[in-house]
């Protein structure tokens, strides 16, 4: 028997049963993208409440579209014109929101356990969208499908995740789901980036500072975005970054021939990525955008949706009208 | 007149361990002697017939008055989160008779002025008795000295920028040369201010897990390196505050070994928590933060060995608001005052260390780093805690006396208490529940 879920924090928490029960519930929602009209009314009704207080573009607009194909309302609210500067408190922000009485919440913050602390003190669904350098649950479950429709497991799976391992939310989390689901991870970047610690975060990881050597035989890529602004302030200069870290098709050749190359995006092209590999046959980029949809279309569905009263896993979308 | 009779007295000054009573005499300790006499039934019934007060002690410990070396009573300009008066409050219902304050108020206690400033309100509306620590430098800003002697004549007790380390080598050494001609010990918050930098707790496995940024045992022992050094070159009294780290531990180790004048303290949160019980909840970020659990069990050894002098609470009241908030945004801080002595019991009853050696480290340890004594004799100021070694209860921070509720240990529930509280001869705090009878109001609770 699958735990349902009643908000999603992290994947930390979550067990290999409720990964992939996420995973199978987006199979329809990917169906959905496909189609002429796109638009449900699963959600007619609901408010999605989106809390941004660090400007995103990208998982802003995947949570606003996911929410809008199901049919719900969106209330937007984003620090950048916010009372936040007038010095509100997150806590009476959250409470504000809540008083607008949304059915869920989805929220990214600069601060690691913001969402934590938001749903401890409100009754509503909270959807972490990323937290600091902690998680950022929904990346890893799109990642994961998107692995899991070219290879139908992740079971066995040799994956290399390039780049600054310390400060990526997409790291954490990506290690935290490989490693329930049984892939074996390699994490590559500059040796003061990668944690010595995060051996112990559940899956079995290999670090190593030498990108030929993490990329040996992988069967996925998954190639981090180069914080710049966080550059500036850690004295390791761009160039010395392209050139031991850069994924190059010399470099990618060390990898299985087939091995897909992920990217949570946005990239910077000839920093942490070569365009040709950007552009090759082996990214799957606009593929994790799309099932970026999917992933929170399942997830808002099965949070607040018909999905959300269904008692175990033979709930499917109901698609109406 | 206060007769304190049946108690097990343990004094360590004096190495004392036995069942005694204790007369005391308006503001001093008249004398102790073993209980039962027949002429000192005789006195005491006389006593009652003159209305003096007699507490029964009989299974509990009587000890010296409690110190503690180090908290913040944030006034005079953090009103809000605490007062001298709260504070005090805690500090008594913790056992404490007496409380170091450091002086990283609003303004900064760096001259005389607010030196006494703090003195007076201890002594209009203060539970126990306060002993400020003076600013080193002015501001704390570590530029220039503050107004050290003087502040000296009017009452400090020990000179800290605590809440930052004291800047640099060379302030650090003008400091210490001339407290050492004043005879006034440093006290210093050690920390490298650029690992430090950013990090919100104590760096490794959970840090790395939580997505928090840490800092690593070095920001604070390669500070303890410098201070040492500094110290030795000065021959001044050198005391590291809230030491948490094991290579900390070692160096002031080996720094008594060579005969330096060196001790220092360690906090009840640091000896009973590591950083793997931290969450996001900001009750438990402090600064130093928790460390590692190897760290932990280097301080349960020093506590055992000798290595340290004095169990110190660094209570850092905050109002609830500035720690409802993220937690790399939420201030450092615990309160500590009213859970140190329950805490520290655990580790008799665990048999870490023995009660004896507990209550050295809240009486005669402090005190010697203070360059005092701490002891029971006749003579002496009537300053003793009475304590319960195994009554059992739960602290709840909504219960405290101090103005603020940020503590790890809500909920907690504790074995031992403090009974009663006595500050030159007043009992200025009794536990309601307490087995003590006290027949006579004129030594009422404050």
């Amino acid at each position: 028997m699958t735990e349902r879920l009643r908000q999603l924090l992290d994947i930390e928490s979550l067990t290999a049963e409720q990964i992939t029960f996420l995973l199978d519930q987006a199979k329809p929602f990917q169906e959905i993208q496909r189609h002429p009209l796109k638009k449900l009314a699963t959600l007619r009704g609901k408010t999605v409440a989106l809390a941004f207080f660090e400007p995103s573009t990208r998982t802003r607009i995947s949570f606003a579209t996911a929410a809008a194909r199901l049919g719900a309302d969106v209330m937007n609210f984003q620090a950048e014109n916010s009372s936040l500067k007038k010095g509100e408190s997150l806590l009476d922000t959250a409470r504000t929101l809540d008083a607008m009485k949304p059915d869920c919440i989805v929220m990214r913050h600069s601060s690691s356990g913001a969402p934590y602390f938001v749903s401890r003190h409100l009754e509503i669904p909270v959807i972490s969208a990323g937290d600091g350098t902690h998680e950022h649950p929904t990346q890893a479950l799109l990642d994961a499908l998107t692995i899991r429709d070219r290879r139908g497991t992740l079971q066995g799976l040799r994956v290399a995740i390039i780049g600054d391992i310390l400060h990526s939310r997409v790291a954490r989390s990506n290690l935290h789901l490989l490693g329930k689901l049984g892939s074996s991870i390699t994490l590559c970047g500059p040796a003061m980036w990668l944690p010595r610690e995060l051996e112990c975060l559940g899956a079995p990881v290999r670090r190593t500072s030498r990108i030929e050597e993490a990329l040996e035989g992988a069967d996925v890529v998954i190639v981090l975005r180069v914080q710049q602004e966080r550059m500036n302030e850690a004295a390791l200069p761009l160039d010395e970054y392209v050139l031991l870290y850069q994924l190059t098709p010399e470099r990618l050749r060390y990898a299985q021939p087939d091995a897909l190359m992920l990217h949570p995006g946005p990239m910077i092209r000839g920093l942490e990525i070569d365009p040709a590999v950007a552009d090759g046959p082996q990214s799957c980029v606009l593929e994790q955008v799309t099932n970026g949809l999917a992933v929170r279309m399942a997830l808002l569905f099965l949070l607040i949706g018909a999905g959300s009263e269904m008692e175990e896993t033979k709930g499917t979308p109901h698609v109406a009208d | 007149m206060l007769l304190i009779k049946n108690g097990r007295v343990i004094d360590p000054a004096s190495g004392t361990d036995a069942r005694m009573d204790v007369w005391l005499d308006g503001q001093g300790i008249a004398r102790i002697a073993p209980p039962g006499g027949p002429q000192d039934r005789e006195k005491e019934e006389s006593r009652r017939d003159a209305g003096a007060a007699t507490l029964d002690a009989a299974g509990l410990i009587v000890a010296p008055g409690f110190i503690d070396l180090h908290c913040h009573l944030r006034e005079p300009g953090g009103e809000n989160s605490e007062t001298i008066e709260t504070g005090t409050r805690a500090a008594a219902r913790g056992g404490f008779t007496a409380v170091c304050c450091m002086p990283n108020t609003r303004p900064v206690n760096d001259n005389a002025s607010v030196t006494r400033g703090i003195l007076e309100r201890a002594a209009v509306a203060g539970s126990t008795r306060v002993w400020p620590i003076g600013a080193a430098s002015a501001g704390s800003r570590g530029e220039t000295l503050a107004e050290i002697a003087a502040m000296q004549k009017a009452g400090i007790v020990a000179v800290s920028d605590d809440g930052r380390p004291i800047a640099t080598a060379k302030l650090l050494r003008e400091v210490m040369e001339y407290c050492r001609s004043l005879d006034l010990p440093v006290i210093d918050h050690c920390e490298d201010p650029s690992l430090f930098a950013g990090a919100s707790m104590r760096e490794g496995r959970q840090s790395t897990r939580l997505g928090i940024m840490g800092m690593p045992a070095a920001t604070e022992s390669i500070a303890v390196c410098r201070d040492l050094q500094v110290a030795e070159l000065t021959g001044c009294r050198f005391h590291v505050a809230h030491l948490s780290a094991r290579g900390s531990l070692e160096q002031v180790r080996a720094a008594k070994q060579r005969g330096l004048r060196v001790s220092c303290e360690v906090t009840p949160h640091h000896f009973t928590l590591c950083d793997e019980d931290v969450g996001y909840d900001t009750h438990f970020k402090m600064n130093p933060p928790l460390a590692a659990a190897e760290d932990r069990a280097a301080l349960l050894e020093g506590l055992a060995d000798g290595t340290v002098d004095a169990i110190a609470t660094d209570h850092a009241p905050h109002e609830p608001a500035s720690k409802q908030v993220e937690f790399d945004h939420a201030p450092f801080g615990v309160t500590g005052l009213e859970t140190a002595l329950g805490l520290a019991l655990e580790l008799v009853h665990s048999g870490r260390i023995s009660l004896p050696r507990m209550v050295e480290l809240f009486t005669s340890g402090p005190a010697r780093v203070l360059g005092r004594n701490r002891r029971i004799a006749a003579g002496e100021p009537a300053d003793l805690t009475i304590f319960s070694a195994d009554t059992s209860w739960t602290f709840h921070a909504q219960d405290s006396a101090s103005k603020s509720r940020n503590s790890p240990f809500d909920g907690r529930q504790l074995s031992g208490a403090p009974m009663a509280t006595i500050v030159d001869g007043r009992v200025v705090y009794l536990r309601e529940e307490s087995r003590l009878s006290q027949n006579n109001a004129g030594a009422a609770p404050h």
